[in-house]
């Protein structure tokens, strides 16, 4: 897993932030962010296409978007640290990346 | 001697040059290593230029639509787009714009640092547009050097912290917390809305409580919810124009394939400014963010819109499709008045405000006044955000007949006042109005009784 992007309707404001959360989240499982560790990024749905990372993070009101560009990790509040830490330690659990 | 001065002229004077500076400032003062800063710097000023870029494609879609508009119904038709407006103000105005955004942020940390205004306004896109607003209406009004900055800045800075707070009591409604506010240019249309709702919705049961259609969820992509509604008006001004007309403006090229191939170069044109916008903030909000959190860490982070959408998805699209009915409405009424003597610009309705203006109106009149507050709180958005552009347009100098506007009533409600004091050709009294502003949190902080002792900084 090299992947992950936050993504909301315009990739301006919500998925940045959710990208910061992400970044936050990561250091504290001590999972190494950047260019051949770990990279996170954040893009609008337009722009999207299946295959584009390895997890895709986004709010609850677009899952049905997203779902088609490959696994995704929906947040109820997309603003919730504990919420994101919480899945994203699952998903990184199953991954073998922690 | 002559050729330094052109050079400093030149590299402070390029809008571009002086977004790679502050962010290289900036990043110095994180202490970031040598790779990450030249990554940075570079980055950003690529992004002001991509932003230019879009702003020429835009344009090149948009002339000919003004003047289609204007052979079919004889009036000004302006299709408002925050995107497409600010990158075509950042042409003028891009080095002003560039600095009152860099003293705005600073100016609502010191806000939230010592009034009760402790917000943190962290929708960077829409700090951009705001200081681009800000920037045109002020130059407009013949402010200008070091006042333009330093006025500029302090109304920037107030306006972000100043929105969030009339959005909180609403926020707690709809997020059940205090915890986090709300930051997006349009909070005079939400209040209204939740205001609305409060007047409306007595008994009216929550809007979660029904199942709604998700068929319009793929309008939630920006670039298609574009294309499709700038091709239904295009389509519409070139069969009233007629074909004649269009390929006099087309070179000769069939007008309907010039209809649909302009109407998506638009959204193209779109598409590019926000992927520069996306390159400049991502180099200046985590900064911001960042010194912000040290300085004020009591502070409320004021995020983007899409933060309320997933504690109500029905409204969501409810305050969609109802806001942008309200701003077809609006559209009849003034092509309707284009016989009379007011003969008004006609504003189109733009499907992104009404897609996330709407939207969050929605969520705000359910909040207050349930199903009905989020009909009725988003119709009279969608009214108000197609009527108020017509009362900026004026203040807006060459801007103003760009066929494209500012779409969210902040920018808009913030343009009339300043612009409107500005027509008294006074710079003073602009002067008075933003510093007579800015000094009432702090005032209110002094004699507040529960005034906490500032902590060292």
């Amino acid at each position: 897993m090299k992947k992950i992007i936050a993504i909301c309707g315009s990739g301006l404001g919500s998925s940045f932030m959710v990208e910061m959360n992400i970044k936050n989240t990561l250091k504290e499982l001590g999972v190494a962010v950047g260019l051949g560790d770990m990279e996170v990024d954040h893009m609008d749905l337009g722009s999207a296409y299946p295959g584009v990372a390895d997890l895709i993070v986004c709010g609850k009101d677009l899952e049905d978007n997203v779902e088609r560009f490959g696994e995704t990790l929906v947040l109820n509040n997309i603003f919730d640290k504990a919420e994101l830490k919480t899945k994203l330690e699952t998903v990184l659990k199953e991954k073998g990346v922690i | 001697m002559d050729g330094i001065i052109q050079f400093i002229i030149d590299f402070l004077g390029t809008p571009a040059i002086l977004i790679g500076v502050i962010i290289l400032v900036g990043l110095i003062a994180q202490k970031k290593p040598t790779s990450e800063v030249i990554r940075g710097t570079l980055k950003g000023i690529l992004g002001f230029l991509i932003l230019g870029a879009g702003a020429g494609v835009i344009v090149g879609a948009i002339t000919p639509f003004g003047q289609l508009f204007e052979e079919a119904f004889n009036m000004q038709g302006v299709v408002p787009n925050n995107e497409a407006i600010v990158s075509e103000a950042l042409g003028t105005y891009g080095s002003a714009t560039a600095i009152i955004m860099v003293i705005g942020m600073a100016a609502n940390i010191i806000i939230a640092r010592f009034t009760r205004l402790k917000y943190i306004f962290l929708t960077g896109h829409h700090t951009l547009y705001m200081a681009a607003m800000i920037a045109i209406v002020l130059v407009v009004a013949g402010v200008d050097g070091v006042l333009l900055y330093v006025l500029g800045g302090m109304a920037l800075g107030l306006t972000m912290a100043f929105f969030p707070a009339i959005a909180q009591p609403t926020m707690r409604k709809i997020t059940g917390n205090d915890d986090i506010a709300f930051g997006h240019f349009s909070t005079l249309t939400y209040v209204l809305s939740a205001e609305v709702g409060k007047l409306v919705g007595k008994g009216s049961k929550s809007t979660e409580e029904t199942s709604f259609p998700k068929g319009l969820a793929f309008l939630r992509d920006s670039s298609i919810a574009i294309a499709l509604t700038m091709m239904v008006m295009y389509l519409i001004v070139v069969i009233i124009a007629g074909p004649t007309f269009t390929q006099g403006l087309s070179g000769g090229q069939n007008w309907l394939i010039f209809a649909i191939l302009q109407a998506i170069t638009f959204a193209a044109g779109v598409y590019v400014v926000l992927q520069g916008v996306r390159l400049v903030i991502a180099e200046i909000v985590p900064a911001f963010k960042g010194f912000s959190e040290k300085i004020v860490p009591d502070a409320k982070p004021a995020l983007d819109c899409p933060v309320v959408f997933p504690f109500a998805p029905n409204a969501v699209l409810i305050g969609f499709v109802v806001s942008f009915i309200g701003g077809v409405v609006g559209m009849l009424i003034l092509i309707a008045l284009g016989n009379t003597t007011l003969d008004p610009m006609v504003i189109l309705p733009g499907v992104v405000p009404h897609f996330f203006v709407g939207a969050t109106a929605g969520v705000f009149g359910n909040a207050t006044g349930g199903r009905r507050g989020a009909v009725i709180g988003s119709f009279v958005n969608g009214l108000v955000i197609t009527f108020l552009p017509l009362f900026l347009l004026p203040v807006m100098g060459d801007l103003g007949f760009a066929n494209t506007t500012f779409s969210d009533a902040d920018f808009i409600g913030v343009g009339i006042i300043i612009g409107w004091v500005a027509t008294f050709n006074q710079a003073w009294l602009v002067t008075l109005l933003i510093v007579g502003l800015f000094s009432l949190p702090f005032i209110h902080a002094i004699f507040s009784k529960k005034k906490e002792a500032p902590k060292a900084a």
